[in-house]
């Protein structure tokens, strides 16, 4: 079972993320370079956070041109498992991967402590470590994180249960004060229709370690590493 | 009367070959007048060394290479002298000052690389660009010498808050220093903030980086091997920063609006391209050194490169890829354009390197080579423009020792009677409320919330503590790193804020369970020729080094900014220490925050009676007088050795040095925590000292500690083991609780949850209710 972590000129966040499931969860990492035509023989991609291309024009609008994305885009399309964070989601929406768009986060600063999140749908393949309403704790790290997308989109992602993270308290409540982005009905992460690629704005590779100060963000890893496992062989594209 | 020294005595006017004569002056090129040469920023003894060096009038070109090699900012022609007086040895010291960054050696085959540099001038002019370039340019030190960054911590100076044009440095600056950081993609893990009328027109940006590297990859700024390539690598030259440096070295004025087009312009995803492209090449066999065209770009790289190595170096501009046709080598040779290296590739390696850099989308091209003449040598297409010998350049630069002497009007403010204002002013609990919401004393959360704390997963302790502190990976150790300096006590007192600035940042390392290892240290004064300068200077250089030599922390390089005015008003002289710490068991790692009610609040030191240079004395009278705290390196070494003790003994739940408002604030700080979930506390204070300065006081050497009340009698059993005096000040209090200190026959009660709102609620507020900041007008 191989899990591809693409580097884009700009990514900060790959080694991270590869660390976390190679070291941490136990999985089989590798890199996959942006301007690699082909993904390989993988059985999920994580698109990680960073500022591909420096975030110029907008986050994610340069990465999704490059030459990986089309393959990332055809594995997404056969069921794969994409996984996108913080700058990784910003291109997995830029891509059309997952709908809405990220915003510059209504206070117009740069944005990073720990938030807490409530996990909405923990019948996903990310997410089935967890149990509905679970209250999780990791890092949040960007400058443009407030989702936003059209009533429509919004009222069919309640509808599916395609929200799978909010923000809310430490108690787990929604309120103005802890969504720290201005995102509209408080999403920090979406699933799409099919239910094999998810993006989120927080960083779940940064709490998987007591050290790091919270392990809450494990179970989105040993969830997708489970469904590996028992799951589908690998997609080749 | 100044004294004149030459640094590199016997080798001037000894450099030339005269293998290709002299240049002849370039068409277009002004002529060389005693006003070119004033402009220029050079005296009229030392443009008659220069003549003296070359044996001839120089070019225009030579002028300005002289110009900016012999500026302060390159040549510390007026701390030299006095930088020799800090130790700089020790056995883990790997490389010490002199290199773009020094290198010290942390066990199992690791070394740390570490600098601080200001960019206070660019700064004021142009806060986000300035504060921006100036991380750019610490983490290109840093990587040059073969390490990964892996932390930057920020030391920053600025005005009161109530003013406009404050508000908009300030949130200039954070926003500069974060977008760089945050881009490249390196954790911000502390530093300090503070506010002061004292730094109104002429803010202190201070950025230190950390990198981590194997031992044996450790490169050096050097050109060697005749014969060998230079090459420009990374971004174009543009006609951006040119006489940064010479800039650098001015005192500022209404004038220095007129200079923006000389602060750079930054670029950090170029640089986190050219990051890990060096860092590749470094790995590669190709190269030889390599050296990052900062402060007088690729005059002082190509020409420092020959001088360490004693070789020369020959190049020509025309080779040097650029952003607009028509630059002269002037120009080229005095850009500071950002995220560009030299680098020397063997011979016939060139395009190894091209390749390298073609992968992250950079540029490589040759432009010159190593030659054995020891000459610093500049062709445009072929022609010479400017032959210099490079050891008198890079190492000549005159330095002088000024004539010091202590101001009559700082001395009478250190002399002032404090007595009338505490008398006056009774009201402990309004002074406390009011502490607490300075924003000196108040989190600093809205400055760190903008940075990037925690990628690279490494950061075991965020801004906010003590000190910050990142694991490394693959080992128990931890490194903690911390900057320190406190302007007013330096102020009043230059020796003792010298002493202090590096006994507060040990006491701030220990807190969390490092041992301090070693210094980068970052000077910040005033004009240099104005006597009182110098002798802030000098004291507080002299008290450094005393307090360096006693904790065993040696000075491995760091960087002198001076003429810090506005209009001839000198910055409180601000000697900022970044130091690191090592954790040989990062398990052993403390927070500063009280952890479990019921937990013993045991304070390791003793309480004074001091109230001068304080923040009571800033937030409630307006005054910065009185004599600051006194410190005693003795007392201070055992009490942090005894801090380490304990905190290896497993005894302690938190610890809390105690600084800027005194005993009182300290309580608060390790009581508020992060907020998450803020402690109330039960302190009584039987001291025969005036409450005020009981409360308030910021007297030296002393730690806030807390235990589980079965370890106390221990805990006291080992500190007089150590010679430290220890007492009970009271217990930790319930989440959510009251928050109570007495003082005699004054107290101090209050809902903890209405601390912790005030504390992080102060600067957010400042920032938001005033009306929106504003940038400078320059006419109206």
């Amino acid at each position: 079972m191989t899990i591809a972590v693409v580097t884009f000129p700009g990514s900060n966040c790959d080694y991270d993320c590869y660390k976390a499931l190679k070291d941490v969860v136990g999985a089989e990492a590798e890199f996959r370079w942006h301007r690699t035509e082909s993904l390989g023989d993988v059985d999920a991609v994580v698109l990680p956070g960073g500022f591909s291309y420096g975030d110029y024009l907008r986050a994610g609008a340069i990465a999704r041109f490059s030459p990986i994305m089309e393959a990332v885009v055809a594995f997404a399309g056969k069921g794969g498992p994409v996984l996108g964070i913080c700058n990784g989601f910003q291109i997995l929406c830029e891509s059309g991967l997952l709908p809405g768009a990220l915003l510059r986060n209504e206070k117009l600063l740069f944005s990073s402590h720990d938030v807490h999140l409530r996990v909405e749908n923990a019948d996903t393949i990310f997410t089935r470590a967890y149990r509905r309403h679970d209250v999780l704790r990791m890092p949040i790290a960007h400058g443009e994180g407030q989702y936003y997308a059209d009533a429509e989109t919004l009222s069919l992602l309640e509808g599916d249960e395609r929200i799978v993270f909010r923000y809310v308290d430490s108690e787990g409540e929604l309120s103005h004060e802890t969504n720290p982005n201005g995102s509209a009905h408080a999403i920090a992460g979406i699933i799409n229709e099919a239910g094999n690629v998810m993006g989120m704005m927080p960083h779940p590779e940064r709490a998987v370690e007591e050290i790091l100060g919270s392990t809450d963000g494990l179970g989105i890893f040993s969830s997708l590493v489970e469904h590996l496992r028992s799951g589908p062989a690998a997609v080749t594209v | 009367m100044d004294r004149v020294g030459r640094e590199a005595d016997g080798i001037a006017g000894g450099g030339g070959t005269g293998s290709t004569g002299a240049p002849e002056p370039r068409a277009g090129d002004p002529e060389i007048t005693p006003e070119l040469v004033r402009e220029h920023g050079l005296s009229e003894s030392e443009y008659e060394q220069i003549e003296e060096i070359l044996g001839r009038t120089p070019t225009f070109t030579e002028l300005g290479v002289f110009s900016a090699m012999w500026s302060e900012h390159c040549g510390y022609k007026n701390s030299k002298r006095l930088l020799r007086l800090l130790p700089t040895e020790a056995p883990w010291v790997i490389q010490g000052p002199g290199e773009n960054a020094g290198v010290i050696d942390i066990g199992e085959g690791l070394a740390l690389a570490f600098k601080i540099e200001s960019h206070n001038h660019p700064s004021a002019v142009e806060p986000y660009q300035g504060a921006a370039t100036g991380v750019g340019g610490i983490l290109r030190d840093v990587f040059t010498m073969g390490a990964r960054p892996v932390a930057i911590l920020n030391s920053l100076r600025f005005g009161d808050l109530t003013s406009g044009r404050v508000r908009y440095l300030f949130s200039g600056v954070v926003k500069g220093i974060g977008d760089y950081g945050n881009c490249v993609g390196i954790p911000n893990i502390g530093g300090e903030v503070y506010f002061d009328r004292g730094y109104e027109g002429n803010p202190i940006v201070n950025a230190m980086c950390l990198g981590l590297m194997k031992a044996e990859d450790l490169i050096r700024g050097e050109a060697e091997g005749v014969g060998n390539t230079l090459m420009a690598v990374g971004a174009r030259t543009g006609r951006d920063g040119i006489h940064g440096a010479t800039f650098a070295s001015e005192e500022l004025s209404e004038d220095s609006e007129a200079k923006r087009p000389q602060v750079q312009v930054g670029d950090p995803f170029t640089e986190k391209l050219l990051l890990e492209a060096s860092l590749e090449l470094i790995r590669s066999d190709h190269i030889v050194g390599i050296q990052d065209m900062g402060a007088a770009g690729l005059t002082s790289s190509a020409s420092e490169m020959a001088g360490r190595s004693g070789s020369g170096v020959e190049l020509d501009t025309s080779e040097v890829p650029v952003r607009e046709a028509g630059m002269t080598p002037y120009e080229i040779l005095l850009s500071e354009s950002q995220e560009r290296m030299l680098v020397v590739a063997k011979k016939g390696r060139e395009e190894e390197v091209r390749k390298i850099l073609a992968k992250w989308e950079l540029e490589a091209e040759p432009i010159g080579r190593v030659t054995d003449d020891g000459s610093f040598r500049i062709l445009e297409a072929g022609k010479v423009v400017a032959d210099v010998p490079a050891l008198p350049l890079t190492e000549g630069c005159p330095t002088y020792e000024r004539e010091g002497v202590e101001s009559e009007t700082t001395k009478g403010l250190r002399e002032t009677d404090l007595a009338p204002y505490v008398k006056r002013d009774r009201d402990v609990e309004s002074a406390f409320l009011e502490l607490l919401g300075s924003p000196n004393i108040a989190s600093r959360r809205w400055v760190y919330d903008q940075y990037d704390t925690t990628v690279r997963t490494q950061t075991a302790i965020r801004p906010g503590g003590s000190a910050g502190v990142i694991r490394i990976r693959g080992t128990n150790k931890g490194v903690a790193a911390t900057t320190d300096g406190n302007g007013r006590y330096t102020f009043l007192h230059p020796r003792r804020g010298g002493m202090i600035a590096v006994a507060e940042a040990a006491r701030n390392l220990t807190c969390v369970g490092a041992l301090p290892t070693a210094v980068t240290n970052n000077l910040n004064f005033g004009n240099p020729l104005k006597p009182e300068i110098y002798f802030q200077l000098r004291e507080a250089v002299l008290g450094m080094a005393d307090a360096c030599r006693l904790f065993e922390t040696p000075v491995t390089g760091g960087n002198v900014s001076l003429y810090n005015e506005t209009e001839g008003d000198a910055i409180y002289p601000t000697p900022v220490i970044g130091m690191v710490g090592i954790l040989e068991d990062i398990s052993t790692l403390t927070r500063h925050h009280f952890r479990n009610e019921g937990d013993a609040i045991v304070l390791l030191g003793e309480n004074t009676e001091e109230l001068g240079a304080s923040e009571w004395l800033y937030v409630r009278h307006g005054l910065v007088a009185g004599e600051p705290p006194a410190v005693d390196l003795l007392e201070e070494r055992r009490l942090q050795h005894a801090l380490l003790a304990l905190i290896e003994a497993g005894l302690l739940r938190s610890a809390q040095d105690c600084s800027e408002g005194g005993l009182a604030c300290a309580l608060a700080t390790a009581a508020i925590g992060d907020g998450d979930s803020a402690l109330g506390l039960h302190v009584e204070l039987h001291d025969r000292i005036d409450p005020v300065a009981l409360l308030f006081g910021e007297g030296q050497g002393r730690i806030i500690v807390s235990c589980a009340p079965e370890e106390e009698t221990e805990l006291h059993r080992m500190a007089r083991n150590h010679g430290v005096p220890s007492r009970k000040l009271g217990t930790v209090g319930a989440p959510g609780g009251i928050f109570t200190i007495r003082a005699g026959n004054v107290a101090i009660r209050q809902p903890i949850e209405q601390l912790a709102d005030a504390y992080f609620g102060s600067i957010p507020s400042l920032m938001e209710t005033v009306e929106p900041a504003t940038p400078p007008r320059l006419s109206q």
